[in-house]
């Protein structure tokens, strides 16, 4: 069903995306990333630890493609390869999914350890969608991460939840277990510049000031997002153009290493915009 | 039914230690108990008073034998306030509580009451083959050795640094929902956001200090002060904290 050509030698960066709280984006942002990733001719897989409530295969229009997924891979029903789902639009961007009629005591520690060494040895970035909480299958999630992405919104619940979920990746991670740390990044996701500048939100330099990890991307709140995910594509292929979409391309940019100076896209031409992007960089 | 509560002065909860006496028996218990006697007879009031700790770690008795022990004890007026290294099986009700994570101290000495020639003799259970006729039991004073502890990152949310032994100075933020509990001062090189006690084991002169107060609770020495009782005047500055009487004291540190 789909074949690879894994190249000898390569460096497959382990990416998790979290957040502790639910419903900030993870699955949005996962999506878009692998995407934005996928276009630039990289081998990319996104991976749904979201056993139960599996919900990544939606956003990637996959769900009636769905034969085997990770749990039936880690019990040994299926191998990986029949798994592996490839996307229609992008030949380089797979998905391999979640199950959705088991819980998540169905991921063992030496399952998600094989199924990831297995995927190391295919791809150049393998994106972890993280379930939300802070119980197995998100430490599950974090477990190989090198790179962590931390979905928060400008509000203070997420920021706190954001907060935890950091001091896990510190403590809880293979990296962390073998002395070295995990590189971590916040994305800063459905910000509202005029309604933080209100006050009704948190401010970009409060939500730094409080996780004190580095900024990867602001997204902007945009009906794009919703209208893409109900399409069942990520944003980064369902509209280019699009303002939180040239922000993830920019975010993609910036885990690959490039610098990219930090703006919110759309309110360049304002003073406001100037203003902000300065503050926020 | 809810009760109503007319009295809102929150309870007081504080740490202490003392210094417990150990008695380590040995089989059989009447040779034991008759040594034990012969201590008592030349050191009267040896027990009196003291916290005294019974060690019954890897001795082959049952509950009734180690009952029966602690009567014998108690009529020598040597009151047991708990055991250690037993057996669950061995304790039941009416019995001191079972004691675990006990710290060895120095050895309490023995020594002869000659004010010039404090003769140090052995450890009490030995002490009845000392031959000096008057005995006086002497404590060591147990010095706390202060100890500092420095965090280099910052405290997140659901972190807890507990150090017991003194001074914690943390250069980075804690979070919301993290805390910081030390024996001593608590030094934050950013903001204070989460819950900080300092002085936790009883020290009245132990501080705060921080840069920008924001905490949900602060504490010294048991008494603590909620965000919301805090004069909003401190909030954001750099403070420092400390104790005066049962009250807590601010000061904007310039």
């Amino acid at each position: 069903m789909t074949k690879f050509t894994g190249e000898e030698g390569k460096m497959a960066k382990v990416i998790v995306v979290t957040s502790g709280k639910g419903g900030v984006g993870k699955t949005t942002s996962t999506a878009a990333l692998g995407a934005a990733l996928a276009q630039k001719n990289q081998k990319t897989v996104v991976v749904d630890f979201d056993v139960g409530l599996r919900n990544l295969d939606l956003v990637m229009g996959a769900e009636r493609r769905v034969v085997y997924d990770i749990v039936n891979v880690i019990q040994g029903d299926a191998k990986l390869p029949q798994a592996l789902i490839r996307d229609k639009r992008l030949e380089t961007l797979f998905l391999l999914p979640a199950s959705q009629t088991r819980d998540k005591d169905a991921l063992t520690q030496d399952g998600v350890d094989q199924v990831i060494n297995e995927l190391k040895r295919y791809f150049d970035w393998i994106i972890c969608d993280s379930p939300a909480g802070i119980e197995r299958g998100a430490t599950l999630a974090m477990r190989h991460a090198d790179i962590a992405v931390v979905v928060t919104n400008p509000e203070v619940s997420s920021v706190r939840d954001s907060d935890r979920i950091i001091g896990m990746l510190d403590a809880k991670t293979l990296k962390a277990e073998n002395g070295e740390r995990v590189e971590k990044h916040l994305l800063l996701t459905r910000y509202d510049a005029l309604r933080a500048e209100r006050g009704d939100m948190l401010k970009v330099d409060d939500v730094l000031e409080i996780l004190s990890i580095p900024l990867l991307g602001i997204i902007p709140e945009s009906t794009d997002v919703l209208r893409a995910s109900n399409i069942g594509a990520p944003v980064t292929l369902a509209d280019t153009r699009s303002a939180p979409s040239m922000a993830y391309f920019d975010a993609a940019r910036r885990l690959e290493g490039e610098v990219v100076p930090i703006s919110i896209p759309g309110q360049k031409q304002g003073l406001f915009g100037k203003i902000f992007g300065r503050r926020a960089a | 039914m809810t009760a109503v509560l007319t009295d809102s002065r929150s309870i007081r909860i504080k740490g202490r230690s003392f210094l417990a006496v150990v008695l380590s028996p040995d089989l059989p218990f009447d040779h034991w108990l008759a040594r034990l006697d012969d201590l008592a007879a030349r050191s009267a009031g040896f027990f009196l008073g003291r916290p005294v700790v019974l060690d019954v770690a890897d001795l082959p008795i049952s509950r009734a034998e180690l009952q029966g022990l602690i009567e014998e004890l108690g009529k020598r007026n040597v009151s047991i306030m708990g055991v250690e290294g037993a057996r669950p099986s061995l304790l039941g009700p009416g019995m001191p509580p079972g004691l675990k994570g006990g710290r060895p101290a120095s050895d309490v000495e023995v020594t002869a009451k000659e004010p010039m020639f404090e003769t140090p003799a052995a450890a009490p259970e030995e002490g009845a083959e000392a031959e000096k006729p008057a005995v006086v039991v002497t404590v060591p004073e147990v010095r706390p050795v202060l100890q500092s502890t420095i965090i280099h990152e910052p405290v997140r949310s659901g972190q807890s640094i507990l150090f017991p032994e003194g001074d914690v100075t943390i250069v980075g933020s804690v979070a919301s929902g993290a805390e910081v509990i030390a024996g001593g001062s608590v030094h934050i090189y950013g903001a204070a956001r989460g819950r900080i006690l300092a002085g936790s084991l009883g020290n009245r002169q132990a501080r705060i200090f921080c840069r920008k107060l924001e905490a949900e609770m602060l504490a010294i020495d048991g008494i603590y002060i909620m965000a919301e009782d805090m004069d909003p005047g401190f909030r954001g500055q750099s403070v420092q904290l400390w104790l005066e009487g049962d009250v807590i004291m601010a000061e904007i540190l310039s």
